[in-house]
């Protein structure tokens, strides 16, 4: 069986058991002050109530071919204060950036700007169907190539494809374009496509979902590539090689743009997995290390708001090689000579592309992209300017040094302590003995007040905690976040009572969830209760 | 002949004269976690040594079981699928994955005995 | 910079702290002469109202549904969201907060993509449904390979009825993937006889419904000639407001359904983001590809809710992950479950009607047109109408006129003749009899 070292408890074991000495506050409701117990809307709605005033439907002969759906549907309605209400309460359960500090490495939780939002809701922005006629939504077309004029400056790239709606997606964009590209020159059968260890699950994902097999790229002692390692993997069977960098232990690869040139060298191409974008926008591009397409996650880098998982977008900027692959929609500008301006404009089909002198892959969604996404990237991009993106990236990373120089002296680094980029990278070595895991250690961050750090990730070092402070942290801030994390090793180091981590969470909404149960009897929907009478029986 | 064997991807075989019950490990399942799903290989595969076959689960990992041995599938342990939790409670009793016949015994002198896996995963700690 | 709280004092304090003499310092890996000495050739910093200018400017260029009669659909609608529904998504711990990965912090996204998955399940009479994908048309695209693994069969049928967008997005993912799909012929009447095409290489039958041309027919025939081949019923609904008057798919036996679930809580954004919808049986549950939230307990004993099977997911499955998908829509689903518990079923059902009572209305006034036929007998707020004349110049001198009319169909199929006289035209509850008026009006004097 191939063994796996992440393993950790997924259902709570002694950590019901009340604090020693403490008594429980009891109330009739369950309720904690301020912080509500809250039912499912099929417990509280019904079928018959509804928050929504519509006028009686005129009587019409119905042109429904017979296909009136009959019978109850299972959707329970709430009138607009209790919508209201039951929304507002969910909300207070969650933790979010506007709260606290949201250390998640490779998630970039930095400040999403209101004034984002006020843009993206202007009506020319959000009320306009991709399907209408182009000449109606000029200004659209022009906001997206000002996101690719943008993007391009700062990557050094040749092209941008808009249309992924997602990391992942941008990932799978990328690869797509490099294999038409091989397809293109004749080397269709290339079927191996190198990944490095400790790369983000999405990666070989995205590879193997595409059908290419996947060969593991092992790391150096201090968690880099080297680029022998890579000229050895190579051969005339590779498309191509997907890199993070920085990479997922914050880390700069230095042997970056020598990797780039034997994977050229090799006729392969070189996706760089930009997740880690926001280390070094304006100061390092990544047209110049040699990188042929990478993925930016909008969501990321450029605020456009986690909402609770998404929506994200993920355009993919592509060297000059892989830029006639790119997916439909093509965007090619009509010159005008006359007087009137020149208009940028959508080519849809296959065909039309191709009369562009372009050889798009295909296409990846429906319509255009993640317009609402570009437009706040854009105020963002706007708002920062040139001087405060780069600014940016330099705060990102003296915060996360910052932090690291903060706490290398009671935490353990896996590589061992050196400059790191956005984000810092720490194992669990630290805690051996202590009787206190990572999980343990992130679940009293949470009582503390902090969404812990991202745990167990990479895979490649044991109990992992990647913590990226970001920009949007103030110094106060980080020196509260320092200050505490000190104070909570200290606390699972010393000999003393380890029930502040054992037991944690112990403030929050709920304690540690069974996730065993879950997983081994799915519930993965409300069900009445009483036999459930399905509308096809 | 030695009934018990252990392979180095902590599958143990259990012999019945030409028929091997296989399964994990108590190690290899403590280390998994609480098993949530077991997904077991169909009757009749024929199977080479060392070829994944059967898939085990935990909430947070997803390990693939391979057989120690060569042989085909003669019986598929299906209360795994409603009872999970099996593998954790007995992983080298009632918690076979999979029943083998045999087809060429000498692979077994390729695998090791208990203590010899014992001492294997101290070792390997 | 506003969004930087680092002032020029702090970060000198946290230089000495670090032990280097500047940032650059932090910056040592970056290979030599890579380092960028100048600023990249963009803009200085602007404050808001700099920014509001500037794109203000180019919003104003375009010209939004709301402000004109709007009859635009093909996979997109316009209807009303209630205020409350955009205030809600707004709220910080909804916007600001990330995928529940620490439960016992977000159990509020938790619990919305618990009711939004029962909800789903519900809608379109299925067993189980997931939280959400990107959009309708990935959706549909990860449905059919979810068909391809369960029947272990390469070869996806597709209805002439589904919109050439999606077809492209499934016909991208086949060609590079090694699989095939067979397209019918496009469907304007939705009369094809897709069954007789089922063979025992065929994976999956995809067929929309309403279909692109806004037809409906019962899907019922079509999945029992698919499973009497081993095959697999997906039905793609890109109008889920359809399914508030119209028989579920579920009922009519799909194996899979993928929707956009854009109509409910969501504007038109001008193509995303939009929220995909994912429901199937029981059965197929661990080939189903995105999250799933499931309920559970905390140690207290307390009814909680975690994202639950992750093994099919890429962060640990990695290679053999049922999809590379990570980030779902989770606002946009929120957006949607806020909404659709604002309706609820009587709400829901009302909407729907108003809708398909509106369409009617809508196609005996273009009926009446001289020179327009209407196309196909069944459909609910979308359908086809045959002009005598080149359908985009038909539009494009409507929109002069302050009409969006609709879609040529020539928009999503360019290129085919038998096509090129066909108008696709949806009609929500946001038009009036004036706007309805309007444009028979304008389009009688566009095709005198």
């Amino acid at each position: 069986m191939t063994m796996n070292n992440q393993g950790r408890p997924t259902a709570p074991s002694g950590q019901g058991e009340r604090p020693m000495g403490s008594t429980p506050v009891e109330t009739y409701t369950g309720n904690r002050g301020l912080d509500h117990e809250e039912g499912l809307i099929f417990e509280i709605g019904s079928a018959t109530r509804t928050g929504v005033d519509l006028p009686k439907p005129k009587p019409v002969e119905p042109r429904l071919g017979g296909l009136e759906r009959t019978g109850g549907i299972g959707l329970p309605g709430l009138s607009e204060p209790e919508t209201m209400r039951h929304y507002v309460r969910l909300s207070r359960k969650n933790y979010a950036i506007d709260s606290g500090m949201y250390p998640l490495g490779s998630c970039t939780m930095k400040h999403n700007a209101r004034l984002n939002e006020k843009m993206a809701r202007l009506p020319g922005f959000g009320d306009i169907h991709p399907l209408q006629p182009q000449s109606t939504v000029e200004g659209a077309i022009e906001a997206m190539q000002l996101l690719a004029r943008y993007l391009l400056e700062l990557t050094g790239m040749a092209a941008v494809a808009l249309s992924p709606k997602a990391g992942a997606h941008g990932e799978l964009c990328g690869m797509l374009a490099i294999k038409a590209a091989h397809a293109a020159k004749g080397g269709a059968d290339r079927s191996i496509v190198l990944v490095p260890e400790s790369a983000h699950g999405t990666n070989p994902a995205t590879a193997a979902f595409m059908g290419y097999a996947v060969k593991p790229v092992p790391a150096r002692d201090d968690g880099t590539v080297a680029a022998d390692a890579v000229k050895a993997a190579l051969s005339s069977d590779v498309a191509a090689i997907m890199l993070t960098n920085p990479n997922t232990c914050g880390l700069f690869e230095p042997e970056v743009a020598e990797i780039a040139r034997v994977v050229h060298e090799a006729g392969a191409y070189f996706y760089c997995d930009g997740a880690n974008f926001n280390a070094i926008v304006g100061k390092v591009r990544p047209g110049d290390l040699g990188v042929d397409a990478m993925h930016i996650n909008l969501h990321k880098t450029f605020s456009t708001p986690h909402g609770g998982g998404g929506p994200g977008s993920g355009p993919v900027v592509l060297s000059a090689a892989l830029a006639p692959f790119a997916p439909l929609p093509t965007r090619y500008i009509v010159t005008n000579t006359g007087p009137a301006p020149s208009q940028w404009r959508l080519a849809e089909s296959q065909g039309e592309a191709e009369r562009l002198g372009e050889t798009p892959f295909g296409r990846l969604t429906a319509f255009h992209g993640q317009m609402g996404m570009f437009v706040r990237a854009l105020a963002y991009m706007l708002s920062h300017g040139a001087d405060g993106m780069r600014q940016a990236s330099e705060d990102a990373v003296l915060a996360a040094n910052y932090i690291r120089a903060g706490l290398r002296d009671v935490m353990s680094q896996p590589f061992g302590d050196k400059p790191c980029m956005h984000e810092v990278l720490f194992d669990d070595g630290w805690l051996e003995g202590t009787g206190v895991t990572t999980l343990d250690f992130a679940k009293a961050m949470i009582d503390e007040g902090y969404h812990p750090m991202t745990m167990y990730f990479p895979l490649v070092v044991h109990g992992a905690m990647l913590i990226e402070p970001t920009e949007s942290e103030s110094k106060q801030s980080l020196d509260q976040f320092i200050e505490t994390m000190r104070a909570l090793a200290a606390a699972a180091k010393s000999n003393g009572d380890k029930s502040r981590f054992k037991q944690a969470p112990r403030l929050a909404p709920r304690r540690r969830l069974d996730e065993t149960r879950a997983a081994r009897e799915p519930k993965l929907r409300w069900r009445p209760a009483g036999p459930v009478k399905h509308a096809a029986e | 002949m030695a009934t018990e064997h252990f392979s180095k991807d902590h599958e143990w075989v259990r012999l019945d004269g030409d028929t091997a019950a296989i399964g994990i490990t108590k190690h290899a399942a403590e280390q998994l976690g609480d098993v949530v799903f077991v997904e077991v290989p169909a009757v009749g595969r024929k199977v080479r040594a060392g070829e994944a076959c059967a898939v085990v689960e935990s909430v947070k990992a997803a390990s693939d079981v391979y057989a120690p041995v060569s042989g085909e599938v003669v019986a598929a342990n299906a209360d795994l699928a409603t009872t999970p939790a099996a593998v954790n409670e007995d992983a080298e009793g009632k918690a076979w994955f999979f029943k083998l016949k045999l087809a060429d015994k000498s692979e077994l002198a390729r695998l090791m005995d208990r203590k010899a896996y014992e001492l294997f995963v101290k070792e390997n700690a | 910079m506003r969004y930087l709280p680092l002032e020029p004092a702090d970060r000198k304090a946290m230089l000495a702290r670090i032990g280097v003499a500047s940032v650059d310092d932090l910056f040592a890996d970056v290979p030599k002469g890579k380092l960028l000495g100048r600023l990249p050739d963009l803009a200085l910093t602007k404050g808001e109202l700099e920014v509001e200018r500037e794109l203000g400017r180019l919003a104003a260029r375009n010209t939004p549904a709301g402000s004109v009669p709007f009859f635009v659909g093909c996979g997109a609608y316009r209807h009303h969201v209630p205020a409350s529904v955009d205030h809600l998504i707004q709220r910080s711990e909804f916007l600001t907060s990330y995928t529940p990965y620490q439960p016992e912090i977000t159990q509020g996204t938790l619990q919305y993509l618990f009711e939004f998955q029962t909800q789903v399940a519900n809608l379109t009479g299925m067993d189980v449904a997931n939280a959400s994908m990107y959009d309708g048309s990935t959706a549909s695209a990860e449905a059919v390979l979810m068909a391809h693994r369960i029947t272990r069969r390469r070869k996806a049928l597709v209805s002439g009825g589904l919109n050439a967008h999606y077809r492209g997005v499934i016909e991208t993912l086949s060609r590079w993937g090694g699989q095939q799909v067979e397209a019918l012929a496009p469907d304007p009447t939705g009369e094809e006889d897709i069954a007789a095409r089922i063979d025992g290489d065929t994976s999956c039958v995809v067929v929309q419904y309403p279909g692109v041309y806004g037809t409906i027919r019962d899907l019922r025939p079509i999945a029992d000639a698919a499973h009497a081949k081993g095959a697999l019923l997906v039905v793609v609904v890109t109008e889920i407001v359809a399914l508030g008057l119209i028989r579920s798919p579920g009922e009519m036996g799909a194996d899979i359904v993928a929707a956009e679930g854009q109509s409910i809580g969501n504007g038109l954004s001008f193509g995303g983001p939009y929220v995909g919808l994912f429901a199937t049986r029981d059965k197929y549950v661990r080939q189903m590809p995105g999250r799933l939230c499931g309920e559970t307990v905390d140690a207290e004993g307390r009814r909680g809710f975690v994202l639950t099977l992750s093994t099919r997911e890429q962060h640990i499955r990695r290679e053999k992950a049922t999809s590379n998908i990570c980030t779902n829509s989770g606002l946009c689903a929120l957006a949607f479950t806020i909404h659709m518990t604002l309706l609820g079923e009587a709400g829901l059902k009302r909407l729907a009607a108003i809708n398909h009572a509106n369409a009617c209305d809508l196609a005996d006034r273009l009926a009446r047109v001289k020179g327009v036929e209407v196309l196909g007998r069944a459909f609910f707020n979308e359908f086809t109408i045959r002009v005598n004349g080149d359908a985009a110049e038909v539009i494009e001198n409507l929109a002069a006129r302050g009409i969006m009319g609709g879609v040529p169909a020539s928009r999503l199929e360019p290129g085919n003749k038998a096509l090129a006289g066909l108008i696709i035209v949806a009609s929500t509850e946001i038009n009036t009899d004036a706007d309805r008026a309007a444009y028979a009006k304008a389009l009688g004097e566009v095709l005198a």
